[in-house]
């Protein structure tokens, strides 16, 4: 195995591609055809106007056959694009598909240096005799088949969470979900309404909270979070932490032994808890006790005490009685989990809008967030579905929403990007205090109206139509009149060209929105990257929207990106889809990239074992010496072992040392000096 | 060895999953940079063998860029480390051997930061146009 696979010469096609004027426009692609053609090894070299087309993958076909080739290089667009592609037409053509190797004239050539075609040429040369000299070393690999575990995880149980969990579990598929918070529903429970539809955001959404609880291919694991990840597509090994919950269901209660015990969430407990604190989905607006529910409609319907607040007076446990519910003296728990494939539901916080100072957030009382006039508005709301100022319970009569609060900002405090639904849910607001408020006024301080879903433009035209008013301004400072707790919003009207100083009631800000302040910690857990605002990112934003770059990983909602609830539940859909295929195929491919270790050459020193960080690497006694041993199923292939061995002894398949030697000589003294 | 044609030749040995990825972005940003630089892809900076680098000042080279994943984001945990300590030792070697170890660099370049791509580049090219043409050139081969 360790051995170098050739055949007697190496007989290398080489075929470059236009792609239109991508690379035509830039690069003279017929001087590069006719300079592959004089490299040592090249027996044929063509050229095409789109090489990944039918006929361009046909040439390669025919020509590996006909020339009897050895190895093929594509040099054309970025390898990370479509070396599947150009494998795929190398295993069509009778070659083993990693006898294939890729030149990037595209993404790293000719639309960087679009005004050089000279230089851009000459490079396009080099990159072309870089990826001869490897494919003249290529040897067959053989990709390693592994079993799928059938089973799932979904991490996050907001509206997307839950709709991924359901579409994988209704597929047959065990579906693990884990939501940190006592309760599913997520974001989208805390809403009053949605728009368009004007649909009441908890009567669509605990129907689907009931189906997730009670479905039998579901396991719920909700006050509990992901603490270690190992293993890779078709067998993750991932640690799951249940926080201390104090309270246990009936289930747990039977396995106790306790006949009809458990929570049934009667709220007994609560009553006798001397404890209040503020809570948190309310945003502080309302009270909690320690022991506690976040709202009536939670699923599941157990009850969680606060540690961290908690005084163990016991009361709560006298209240329970017989069910024998409440534990005081619970601990953490931990547990593995087996599965296959993992969908990322992190979702979103808010952003902490007090950072704009000149908006006086948490300054003046009457300026409040759009998750808290959700609350406000919301009959199960603190004040029963009443809009009311906080500094004197009135009823407000103008109130100023605040556009792009600490979205599309530049100055470094807020976001750079559009948080892409505060325009239609503060429509929706508009709407809202109309509805409810005789003789009421919106002012609407916005920088563009995005409304760009289907429905959208339509719900816009008719909030004008009701009398909300919209100035297109930034809003610069928010002032409090002392005496009235009246607020002035200075702005400059840019359509009228004048500033505007008014004075409202009340100041919404529609607040931009930020990952979870968990995201970091769970996307390095699973190996997925992030962009540079924090937000998750895909494996590719038009044919992979889903995908990460760790295979079996999968991304569902807000952690990819600002979404509204429809873009949300069609991500996690077509994450649920993608996830369940390597389930239902029942075994993967992994990339063949394995480190071999070459035991002639072995000294058995070991300190490639400790360089590993997957432990796949062991040394082991052979033939009366030591040497390493290479786990293939645990090697990732990142070559750490290869690049440290004192004595060149590992061998990095597909990456192997004579082969980026070949490509830095090519380079450096190949070519014309 | 004063040659006004001189043109630096500098190898950019990358990671696939960060570096590579974001050449790439810079491509489709169309993102202007000098074409000095030539890429071989890894897996992963962790792969990068000293001797690599070493091999290419042997063949002659002006600049080596080795560049790979931010600390904390690398595909396989943390191969980025191992490489940043072995290209920090490197520097030490380079500097004894007489060579100036500005013409080594590690940078870390995410899969989202294009621009930063092209910055690098940019960069890279200006401080081998500086320094010159490497004095190990004239033995190379």
């Amino acid at each position: 195995m360790a051995e170098v696979k050739k055949y007697e010469e190496p007989r290398i096609g080489v075929f470059v591609c236009h792609c239109g004027t991508n690379i035509a426009g830039s690069i003279d692609v017929k001087a590069v055809m006719e300079y592959a053609r004089t490299l040592p090894n090249v027996i044929v070299a063509d050229d095409y106007q789109y090489m990944c087309s039918t006929p361009g993958q046909n040439k390669i076909a025919e020509a590996i056959s006909e020339q009897k080739l050895t190895g093929v290089v594509v040099a054309a667009c970025s390898p990370r694009l479509h070396e599947p592609t150009f494998r795929n037409a190398t295993k069509a053509g009778g070659l083993n598909p990693f006898r294939f190797e890729m030149a990037n004239i595209r993404e790293q050539n000719s639309w960087v240096h679009m005004h050089q075609p000279e230089e851009a040429t000459s490079k396009a040369k080099d990159a072309v005799r870089i990826a001869v000299a490897k494919a003249s070393l290529l040897e067959d690999l053989i990709p390693k088949s592994v079993p799928v575990e059938k089973a799932a995880m979904v991490v996050g149980g907001g509206v997307g969470g839950m709709q991924a969990a359901l579409d994988l579990a209704n597929a047959g598929i065990k579906t693990y979900l884990v939501e940190k918070t006592p309760s599913i529903g997520g974001r989208m429970s805390q809403l009053d309404k949605t728009f368009p539809t004007l649909d009441c955001s908890q009567c669509i959404l605990t129907p689907k909270m009931v189906d997730v609880y009670r479905h039998e291919g579901i396991e719920l694991l909700t006050y509990t979070e992901v603490e270690a990840v190992e293993g890779y597509i078709g067998n993750f090994d991932v640690t799951l932490r249940k926080k201390a919950r104090g309270v246990i269901t009936p289930a747990e209660a039977e396995a106790r032994g306790i006949v009809g015990g458990g929570c049934t969430g009667c709220g007994d407990c609560a009553t006798v808890c001397p404890v209040i604190k503020p809570n948190p989905f309310e945003l502080g607006m309302a009270p909690r006790k320690a022991i506690y529910i976040y709202h009536p409609q939670v699923s599941p319907l157990i009850y969680t005490v606060d540690f961290d607040a908690c005084v163990k007076c016991g009361l709560c446990v006298e209240a329970c009685d017989t069910k024998q519910a409440v534990d005081l003296e619970a601990k953490d728990e931990f547990m593995t989990v087996k599965v296959g494939t993992v969908i990322l539901a992190l979702g979103y916080d808010i952003f902490p809008i007090e950072k704009k100072f000149e908006w006086g957030y948490k300054n003046y009382d009457n300026v409040i967030t759009s998750l808290e006039f959700e609350r406000l508005i919301c009959a199960s709301g603190p004040t029963g579905g009443h809009l009311i100022r906080p500094s004197d319970g009135a009823t407000p009569k103008r109130v100023a929403f605040v556009l792009c609060a600490g979205s599309r900002d530049n100055t470094g405090v807020g976001k750079p990007y559009c948080s892409r639904f505060c325009c239609m849910y503060s429509l929706k607001h508009a709407h809202q205090i109309i509805e409810k408020i005789p003789g009421v006024v919106p002012y609407i301080f916005y920088m563009d109206i995005r409304s760009f879903g289907k429905m959208y433009e339509e719900f816009y035209y008719r909030i004008q139509d009701e009398g909300a008013k919209f100035i297109r301004g930034r809003v610069a400072n928010i002032t409090q009149d002392p005496v009235t707790k009246n607020l002035h919003v200075n702005a400059e009207d840019t359509l009228l060209g004048r500033p505007i100083d008014m004075e409202v009631d009340m100041v919404v800000l529609a607040a931009a929105i930020e990952p979870t302040a968990e995201t970091e910690k769970t996307r390095r857990l699973f190996g997925v990257s992030c962009s540079q605002d924090g937000w998750l990112l895909e494996a590719h934003p038009k044919l992979n929207p889903c995908g990460t770059t760790t295979a079996g990983v999968y991304l569902a909602g807000v952690c990819q990106g600002p979404k509204d609830i429809p873009d949300t539940v069609a991500q996690a859909e077509g994450a649920a889809s993608a996830a369940s295929i390597p389930i239902h195929r029942g075994e993967v491919e992994l990339e063949p990239y394995f480190a071999v270790c070459m035991e002639d050459k072995c000294a058995g020193c070991g300190l490639c074992v400790n360089q590993c960080p997957y432990q796949a690497l062991a040394l082991v006694e052979k033939e009366g010496r030591t040497v390493m041993q290479v786990t293939e199923a645990k090697c990732k292939g990142c070559g750490t072992c290869g690049g440290f061995c004192p004595g060149g002894a590992i061998w990095m398949q597909h990456f192997a040392t004579p082969q980026i030697i070949a490509q830095i000589d090519a380079f450096l003294l190949g070519g014309e000096q | 060895m004063a040659d006004e044609n001189w043109k630096p030749k500098i190898i950019a040995i990358i990671c696939n999953w960060c570096s590579y990825a974001g050449a790439d972005l810079a491509g489709g940003a169309r993102i202007q940079y000098p074409p000095d630089i030539r890429a071989v892809r890894v897996m992963c900076t962790g792969r990068i063998d000293p001797l690599f680098i070493l091999k290419a000042f042997q063949d002659g080279a002006d600049g080596v860029l080795v560049s790979g994943c931010h600390f904390g984001d690398c595909h396989y945990l943390e191969g980025n480390f191992k490489a940043a300590k072995r290209m920090f030792l490197l520097k030490s070697v380079l500097k004894n051997i007489g060579l100036d170890d500005k013409r080594l660099r590690m940078t870390f370049v995410s899969a989202s930061e294009g621009a930063k791509w092209g910055t690098v580049m940019t960069d890279v090219v200006k401080t081998i146009n500086e320094l010159g043409p490497s004095p190990l050139k004239e033995f190379a081969r």
